[in-house]
This record gives structure tokens, C-alpha cells and sequence, in this order.
């Protein structure tokens, strides 16, 4: 993975002294609130609901032994012992004072992290593919763009006023584990006719209020000139992205309103007069990345592990977690793990600082020191060999951290909801945590097939509703907290919207109402290769609607 | 209003004049862009320094070649969270060559003076008898950059990799003296 040089430390180093001084300030009353917000939010400082929340920076994901164990000394000593990883791939904690904070990013910077603009109208944290650089069907690996877009970015001086948020994702697989189509900006590498890779441009997708997929304004920018062409979009949109109405102002909206052709020509203009000035790539630079991204020396292994595969057929729990949560390894004889932050009853994405030093343990012992974290908010062993499987999944299983369920009902990534969050309408883990009891029998699981529900506690979707198969939206009714069911959502490469089935449920009724949902899928497939996502697809909402409202003469007659 | 200008507070002998009002016989002024282009045989006949004044949803490249005849641009920060004139001046230093003084006006916080520099912004109105400590300390808060920026300073990647450098400032856009000099 990436590691720090003189340069790197020393501005993770100043920026903990400016926030120290920042921290000073408004405790002193020389900032006021209105003044310190956008400088405390610059650095993932949140005031919620109880407490402060800050959110720490895994760039694109990527953590070693060392950070974690950090994590968790941070969540022993300065919250209630816990986490929580997050849909960014960042980690959150909910608890901390806010003159501990400088302490904080102070032990963060001995690690080489930070909490820079995890939050605020700037450039976020760049996520990747949690797999990169392991994937089986990866053409090349997106954490060294990550690594170029996160240092270009970071106190970039002429976009961190920006109208609102930007986030960019970088994939390197054709299976776009990424959202690359949900982003402000997505990069996907690809190959040209002539061998070369490149990126495919993807603008003005998002989530939130208005959920808008992207438009590739570029289907093959050469790399070298990725951050000129990044800077020509982040100029263009500086300049003229809404600043007047904060629900108007993300990029998605400029690019909707100039029309993704008209936005393309625009960028593609201001980007043939910067191309060739200092922001060209020099190869050097690509190169001395790419040298902390080299394979770790994999040992020759047979692809077929003996003990594995005795393992699997003496231990059918094991056989089971080794069908679903591990993912096609590039390298033969080793597997990528994905360890279940979603155990049966659980708050997704939390993880207690026993659990955090459990996986920094296994990562030195089974995963060459490392580890991911998921946009699922799932954790990933990315290199393990076949042959210490059935050792890992027992540790795992031992800290509740084995479940079975990746990219099942249960494996549900949620917001933190009115539990936490001043913006929610209603709380999202309580549902969370009855849906993964109600769903929690493997044969079941195995029954329904592929299915992601995403849960948001309000519109601004932090928990990717709109692009779950089946989506929850938390909203309030004369003081009620009641739910939106939406169906077909996607975020992977045939990425689409989910539509809302109709009225929204009560707090009682919603874990019902998706089972009702459920039962009309499986009743109603074609068989068991046709997924809910296809389902959806061929049949409509229709079919829900009835099930749920029962049928609707009215609206028939009407229509007739 | 003071200026904040080469690390001290100085007094501001520009005036702002709005474009219903006559404009003075004596003495520097900026006057609104539309202004400018309506009466700029005129502005430039008076025996004393002009500037403009860009609102900071103008187009700054309007001005095109006119930025040379100008002493003064000023670019408008009417919130301190509303960033378009760190883009506005950049355009005028990089792409128009603009060499003569830059201003922000508006609400302008410490925290944001050093960003104000990089973008080649080398004065800031403040009020009258606002202690400085602070925005001259802002200065200092970093000693490396990641991004090559309109203030010349040498960026991180071509600290690591000097030899590219050199090739690749040749082909950059101009490093105006005034900036050079400003962030020396």
C-alpha cells in the first residue's frame, strides 16, 4: 500500500497543528459556530444529534494492521468503543469531545491518516474497488489513481469553497464494484482498441435528493492527463454550479441543466489549454506509485487446496461462508474474504475495538497486513491462502464476524438514522437489525438469491436507497417515522433508479411489507437464475403493488 | 476599508464607483465590468490608475487582452464559503497573464488567505484595525503543496521528480512577476 513520504507527512503534520489552532479558536470564541462550521466539516467533524461525529479517512479503502489497531485504540480511548464504517469507506466515531479532537488526528498522523475533507464543499475522500489490485477480472489496478486523484485534491486552493460536496470513485474491473455511475465524477479504466488503457469519464451522477446516473462525457482519456482533465470539470463547475439553493447545488444538477453534451464540450475546452501544463503526470510520478502497489510476493500455491476443500465437506457452516463471502482471488491457491459487519441483529457497519484489533490480528497472521473496507461496509482479508481459510473463519466466527451473507438480504448497508443523525426522519438501524433477524435463515438466504436493500434515514441518502434492489427511505409523517419502499435500484455497471412501490409503512409494518415483496419474487420468477433484480426488470412494480395494496380497481378503471 | 498587502496592513486609496455615480476626476478607481467595457476609452483617458471590480458570477475572460490596462482587478468573496473567484483568479493570472494587483473583497476569513495566495490573489481588503497576526500566521500553517497553483510555488511532485520539472514549467502558463515575487 501507499506509504507516507517527507512531503506527505509534513502536510498531515501541519494540518493537525491548523486544526489544533482552528480547535483553540472556537473554544476561546474567537470563531463563531457559523465560521468554524465549514472549517470543522473540511476536517469530518460533524455536530450531531448527542455529540460530536468525525469521520476518519480510509483512502479508497485500504488500511493495515497498524491503522486499525490505531482505529481501536481511538474508539477505547475516545468514544464508547466502537466504530463505525461507512459507505466512503471512512470510519466513523460518534462520541469523541471536541478538544480531543487534535489529540485524535494527532495519534491518526503517527499511522499516516488523517480526517481530511471527509466531510464540507470539497473534494471527498476518493473511494476504489475494495478488490483492487486482488480481482480476478481487474484490467488495471485504480488504487494508484486514487492515490494521484487523493494528494492532487487535498488542499487543492482553488476548490475547496466548492458550491457543494464532490466525490470521485475509480474503478479498474468491468464489474463495477465502485459506483463509478453514482459520482460526481466515476473513472473507469479501460482499453482502447490499440492495448492501451485509459479512463472512460463518468460526471454528474449522485444519490441524495435528486438520484441522477452519470453521462460518460469521455470514453478514453489518456492517464497521463487525468488530473488536468479532473481539474477542467472542478473549474468548470466552480464557476458555474448553484450556489443560491443547496438542494440544487451538486454537480448532477449543472450537468442535467447544460445538458451532459453541451457540459462535455465545456470541460473538453477549458481541459486544451491546461493539458500540457504542470498538471500532465509525469511518468516518474506514475511509476513511483505504482512501485507501492507491487504484488506482495505470492507464494506458487496449487489453485485446489486439499485441507480447504476437506474443510468445506467435514463443516457444511464453513462450506457455506466459503460459498458466499469469498470472492475469486487473481492469484491461484489464495481467496479475497469478506469478514460480515452484518451479523444477525446488528447495527451495519459497526465494529466494537475488540473486533478492530481481532481483524488487525488475523490481517498480519492471514492477509499480508491488510485489509479493506467495503462501500457495503463490509471488511476484506484481500490475501489469504486457500490453505488458512478454515483457521480465519474460525477467528472470524469466534467475534461474530462470519456471517454469511455478502450480497444477501441481510448484508444491508444503512445510514446511522435518527439514532444519531440530526437529519434524519427516522431511524434506519432499528430496521436494519429487524430485517437481518427476520431474515436471518441460510436457506433462505440461499433461496432468495442476490438482493441489496439499502436503508436511508432521510432523502439525502447516505444509505444508497435508490440504488438498492429493494430500498428503504425514512420519512417523516405528521411526526411519525414511516418508510418508502422502492424496488430495481442497482449501482454496478447497469446502473438504474429503484421506483417506489406506493405508501409508505409504518415503523410495525415495514419488515412485513419486504417480506411481502419477497413472496411475490418467489413466487413469481421464472426460476431461480432469474434474480430479483431481473425480476423486477421484466415484471414492474405492478406486481408488489397488488401484493401490498391489493389489487386497484380504481386506478385500472381510471386508466381505462 | 485597509488592504492586507505585502505582510502589513496599508491604507486603501482605491475607490469603488457604483455605475450611477459620476466618476471622480482624481484618484484610482474600479468600476463593474459592464462599466468597463461600456466606457473604457473614457476610464483610460483620466490621469489616474483604473481597476475593475469582477462580480464573481462574471466570466473573468471577458476582459481578455484589457486585463493589461488595468492596475487593479478585484474579485468579490460575498460569503466566505462561496469559492468562485479563487477560479476567477486563476483565469485572470494563467490564462489572461494578468501581472497587476489582485484583490479580494468581501468576507474574508484567515483560513482562507493562504488558498487566496495560491490562486494568485496578492491583496485583501480588511476592515480598519483588524490585527493581522493571524492571516500572516495562516501563511505559514503548510510548507508543501500537492497542486500546482497561479503562485509559483514548486508543487510536491516536482520536488520528487526535478528533472521533469523544468521540462513541463516551459510549457506551463505564466508565472506572473508580481506573484513570484509575492509568494518569495
Amino acid at each position: 500500500m501507499y506509504r507516507y513520504d517527507e512531503f506527505d507527512a509534513t502536510i498531515v503534520r501541519e494540518r493537525v497543528e491548523q486544526f489544533r489552532g482552528q480547535v483553540t479558536r472556537r473554544l476561546a470564541g474567537e470563531l463563531t459556530e457559523d465560521q468554524f462550521r465549514p472549517l470543522r466539516l473540511k476536517n469530518g467533524l460533524y455536530l450531531q444529534l448527542h455529540a460530536y461525529m468525525l469521520r476518519i479517512a480510509v483512502p479508497y479503502g485500504v488500511l493495515n494492521s497498524k491503522q486499525m489497531r490505531k482505529l481501536a485504540h481511538i474508539a477505547r480511548r475516545y468514544d464508547r468503543g466502537f466504530g463505525h464504517f461507512t459507505t466512503r469507506q471512512n470510519i466513523q466515531f460518534n462520541w469523541p469531545q471536541l478538544g480531543d479532537v487534535p489529540d485524535i488526528l494527532q495519534h491518526l498522523a503517527e499511522v499516516e491518516m488523517h480526517a481530511i475533507q471527509t466531510s464540507g464543499n470539497c473534494i471527498r475522500n476518493v473511494t476504489a474497488d475494495q478488490f483492487a489490485g486482488v480481482a480476478a477480472d481487474e484490467i488495471e489496478d485504480p488504487r494508484i489513481w486514487a492515490e494521484i486523484v487523493r494528494q492532487w485534491s487535498t488542499f487543492h486552493p482553488e476548490f475547496s469553497y466548492l458550491p457543494r460536496k464532490f466525490k470521485i470513485a475509480v474503478t479498474g474491473a468491468p464489474d463495477d464494484r465502485a459506483a463509478v455511475r453514482v459520482h460526481d465524477i466515476g473513472l473507469r479504466i479501460v482499453q482502447n482498441e490499440a492495448g492501451e488503457t485509459g479512463f472512460e469519464v463518468w460526471v454528474g451522477g449522485g444519490l441524495g435528493r435528486t438520484p441522477i446516473i452519470g453521462v460518460a462525457i469521455r470514453k478514453f482519456l489518456p492517464k497521463e492527463h487525468l488530473l488536468s482533465y479532473l481539474e477542467a470539470i472542478l473549474r468548470t463547475y466552480n464557476l458555474l454550479g448553484r450556489r443560491d439553493n443547496i438542494y440544487k447545488a451538486r454537480i448532477k444538477i449543472l450537468v442535467q441543466a447544460t445538458g451532459g453534451e453541451k457540459f462535455g464540450q465545456m470541460v473538453e475546452e477549458e481541459w486544451e489549454k491546461i493539458k500540457d501544463g504542470p498538471l500532465h503526470l509525469p511518468q516518474a510520478e506514475i511509476d513511483r506509485i505504482h512501485r507501492y502497489f507491487a504484488p506482495p510476493a505470492y507464494e506458487a500455491l496449487p489453485d485446489v487446496d486439499p485441507a480447504f476443500e476437506t474443510a468445506k465437506l467435514e463443516n457444511p457452516d464453513f462450506a457455506r461462508w466459503a460459498r458466499v463471502n469469498l470472492v475469486k482471488h487473481k492469484v491461484p491457491g489464495y481467496a479475497i474474504v469478506n469478514a460480515s459487519l452484518k451479523p444477525e441483529g446488528g447495527a451495519p457497519g459497526d465494529a466494537s475495538a475488540d473486533q478492530m484489533d481481532l481483524l488487525a490480528d488475523l490481517a498480519d497472521k492471514f492477509s499480508l497486513g491488510e485489509v479493506r473496507v467495503t462501500h457495503h461496509q463490509n471488511i476484506v482479508f484481500p490475501n489469504v491462502r486457500k490453505r488458512d481459510l478454515f483457521a480465519l473463519w474460525q477467528r472470524l466466527k469466534s467475534a461474530r464476524l462470519a456471517t454469511s451473507n455478502l450480497g444477501f438480504i441481510s448484508d444491508i448497508i444503512a445510514c446511522p438514522g435518527l439514532d444519531y443523525c440530526n437529519l434524519a426522519n427516522a431511524r434506519s438501524i432499528p430496521v436494519a437489525q429487524r430485517l437481518s433477524r427476520h431474515f436471518s435463515d441460510p436457506r433462505k438466504l440461499d433461496e432468495i438469491g442476490d438482493l441489496r436493500l439499502n436503508i436511508s434515514g432521510c432523502i439525502n441518502a447516505c444509505g444508497h436507497h435508490h440504488v438498492g434492489h429493494i430500498g428503504i427511505l425514512g420519512v417523516d409523517k405528521q411526526g411519525q417515522e414511516f418508510y418508502q419502499v422502492t424496488v430495481g435500484g442497482s449501482s454496478k455497471d447497469d446502473a438504474s433508479l429503484g421506483k417506489i412501490v406506493g405508501a409508505a409503512f409504518s415503523e410495525d409494518d415495514i419488515v412485513p411489507a419486504i417480506d411481502t415483496i419477497i413472496n411475490t419474487y418467489l413466487a413469481n420468477r421464472t426460476d431461480r437464475s432469474e434474480r430479483f433484480l431481473d425480476y423486477v426488470r421484466r415484471a414492474g412494480v405492478d406486481p408488489f403493488k397488488e401484493a401490498l395494496y391489493g389489487p386497484a380497481p380504481a386506478r385500472r378503471t381510471a386508466a381505462e | 476599508m485597509a488592504l492586507l498587502q505585502h505582510g502589513a496592513l496599508q491604507p486603501n486609496n482605491w475607490r469603488f464607483v457604483g455605475d450611477d455615480a459620476a466618476i471622480p476626476a482624481e484618484g484610482p478607481v474600479t468600476v463593474s465590468l459592464k462599466r468597463w467595457q461600456a466606457e473604457s476609452e473614457v476610464l483610460r483617458g483620466r490621469n489616474a490608475p483604473i481597476g475593475v471590480r469582477l462580480k464573481n458570477d462574471e466570466p473573468a475572460l471577458a476582459l481578455g487582452e484589457d486585463v493589461h490596462r488595468l492596475s487593479l482587478i478585484e474579485v468579490e468573496f460575498p460569503k466566505f464559503t462561496d469559492g468562485r473567484a479563487f477560479s476567477q483568479a486563476r483565469i485572470l493570472r494563467d490564462k489572461l497573464g494578468y501581472e497587476g494587483e489582485l484583490r479580494a473583497v468581501g468576507t474574508i476569513l484567515r483560513d482562507q488567505y493562504l488558498f487566496m495566495t495560491r490562486c494568485g490573489i496578492d491583496s485583501v481588503e480588511l476592515p480598519e484595525g483588524k490585527a493581522i497576526d493571524g492571516y500572516l500566521a495562516a501563511l505559514k500553517e503548510f510548507s508543501a503543496w500537492y497542486q500546482p497553483a497561479s503562485d509559483g510555488r514548486p508543487t510536491v511532485m516536482e520536488l520528487r521528480h526535478p528533472a521533469n520539472a523544468n521540462a513541463r514549467r516551459g510549457a506551463a502558463p505564466i508565472v506572473t512577476a508580481s506573484v513570484a515575487a509575492h509568494s518569495a
